[in-house]
């Protein structure tokens, strides 16, 4: 059996997993897939974070990839980075750069079971701010020039591809190369705030292709975190494991310990359990959710195209939150069938994203704060 | 890169898993982690498992598959499969 038909059976531990550590941020992205903005009072304590980890030892799970939210922005943040790898857990997170200090990047570049991601979506301040806020490219290249001078090799530029930085990836490469970083580019989903700006944001099909063309050409120097799979229906699969993880290799655990099948499907629908009731390891083990999706999964419509074996239908959650059927073609549907679609589905009848962090409402290129106080990474958080 | 490797790899040499590698067996056979590289690999039967996990304490790669009980036969696919490892510094000599 090919690795990859196992995996869609799922595994007695996640290989990687998602976790979401607070929903506070500083910024107020307009794509932001989890809807961030404000702290949940319920948030996971310390003690039970570190409940989570020592399970996750347990469990051999490798590393987490923690977001948010901004995740630095958790006072006890850089404690549990370092609870995690001494539990052999590594970590790999994601940050708009706000707390990277040249003192902070000094500490993260001599630990090896450390990994950093800092977000850029655009290669220009224009570009990157309209989407991410004012000020924000500045943070993160400050950032970025923190942990290059800090001798911080190999950390992750992390970029999710839109219709207006699309045509900048070697721009990106550039700037990647630059820091002797690594590229990472990742797909825009209809998640979390996402589904609002989705039809502005979403590349073109001319784009879809020039990015697929421009993935084949830098080949694994450029990470994916394999985010392009439905790219494969093009012909030749990208480098990594051009699978749907959801609930068989990976899931997310949210700020309250809720988990999710998928990073990007925060949504009941979704939703497995609790780590507060018996701990991740039951959940991860012993959920219906997570059982369903062991099973080999029906393609639908989809099942008659020629390309079904290499894209699989696509993703989980751009259908969901796109109002398509689960079984049907993904909206970005190399040969055209979700466009199809999606002229046929009435967008009102979408579902909504479920749980609405942000601290105001957000639209591209023009954000403004309710009062000063919104600014700070700590508004909202309550000690 | 370390791509020549890919088609030598002295089964006579004494090997070892890397330091920075986390091992998790899995029914298909294991997953690898290299906490270094920061690289997932598999190891697509529990009979490499087998071997991989003998490195350590075998004069060399050739002894560690014969303790592991794979036939003659089979040795040019492991000593394949042991190169892939090692050109991903997943397995290194042992000095």
């Amino acid at each position: 059996m090919k690795l990859v038909e196992q995996f869609q059976y799922g595994l007695d531990a996640p290989i990687c997993l998602t976790w979401e550590l607070t929903y506070a941020c500083n910024l107020a992205c307009t794509h932001c897939l989890s809807s961030s903005g404000r702290r949940d009072p319920r948030e996971l304590s310390t003690a039970e974070c570190q409940a989570v980890i020592d399970e996750l030892e347990r469990m051999q799970v490798f590393y987490v990839n923690i977001g948010g939210g901004e995740p630095t922005v958790r006072s006890d943040f850089w404690d549990l980075v370092d609870y995690a790898t001494a539990h052999h857990v590594g970590v790999k997170f994601s940050t708009n750069g706000v707390k990277i200090t040249p003192a902070i990047a000094a500490r993260l570049a001599a630990s090896d079971y450390v990994d950093v991601q800092v977000s850029l979506d655009g290669a220009t301040a224009e570009v990157n701010d309209a989407v991410r806020g004012a000020g924000s490219y500045a943070t993160s290249r400050r950032a970025m020039d923190n942990l290059a001078a800090a001798g911080f090799v190999g950390f992750k530029i992390s970029v999710v591809v839109t219709r207006h930085n699309a045509g900048q990836l070697d721009e990106f490469k550039a700037i990647a190369d630059g820091y002797g970083a690594q590229l990472r580019l990742t797909r825009l989903r209809p998640s979390g705030r996402g589904a609002d700006v989705w039809d502005e944001l979403h590349p073109t099909a001319a784009q879809q292709r020039a990015l697929y063309d421009w993935l084949l050409d830098h080949g694994e120097g450029v990470l994916t975190g394999d985010s392009f799979f439905h790219l494969a229906g093009y012909g030749e699969s990208l480098p990594g494991l051009n699978l749907c993880g959801a609930g068989r290799v990976v899931c997310l655990i949210d700020p309250v310990g809720d988990v999710y099948a998928c990073p990007f499907a925060i949504y009941d629908n979704f939703l497995a359990g609790n780590v507060r009731d018996a701990g991740f390891d039951k959940v991860w083990r012993e959920s219906e959710l997570f059982a369903d999706l062991r099973h080999p999964q029906t393609g639908g419509a989809c099942t008659s195209c020629s390309a079904f074996d290499s894209c699989r239908g696509g993703c989980m959650a751009a259908k969901f939150f796109t109002g398509l059927p689960l079984d049907g073609p993904d909206p970005e549907c190399v040969r055209g069938h979700g466009a199809t679609a999606l002229s046929t589905v009435d967008g009102a009848h979408a579902p909504r994203p479920s749980g609405d962090h942000s601290r105001v409402p957000v639209t591209i290129g023009r954000r403004r704060p309710e009062r000063a106080c919104d600014e700070s990474p700590l508004a909202g958080i309550t000690h | 890169m370390a791509c020549a490797a890919s088609t030598e790899f002295d089964l006579d040499a004494a090997w070892r898993l890397h330091p920075g590698v986390s091992v998790r067996p899995e029914r298909f056979g294991a997953l690898l982690y290299h906490f270094g590289t920061r690289r997932l690999s598999f190891l697509k039967s529990t009979a490499l498992l087998d071997v991989v996990r003998g490195l350590d304490a075998a004069p060399s790669a050739r002894a560690a598959c014969a303790t592991a009980g794979v036939p003659a036969g089979e040795l040019p696919t492991y000593r394949q499969a042991l190169a892939t490892l090692a050109a991903s510094q997943m397995v290194v000599e042992r000095s």
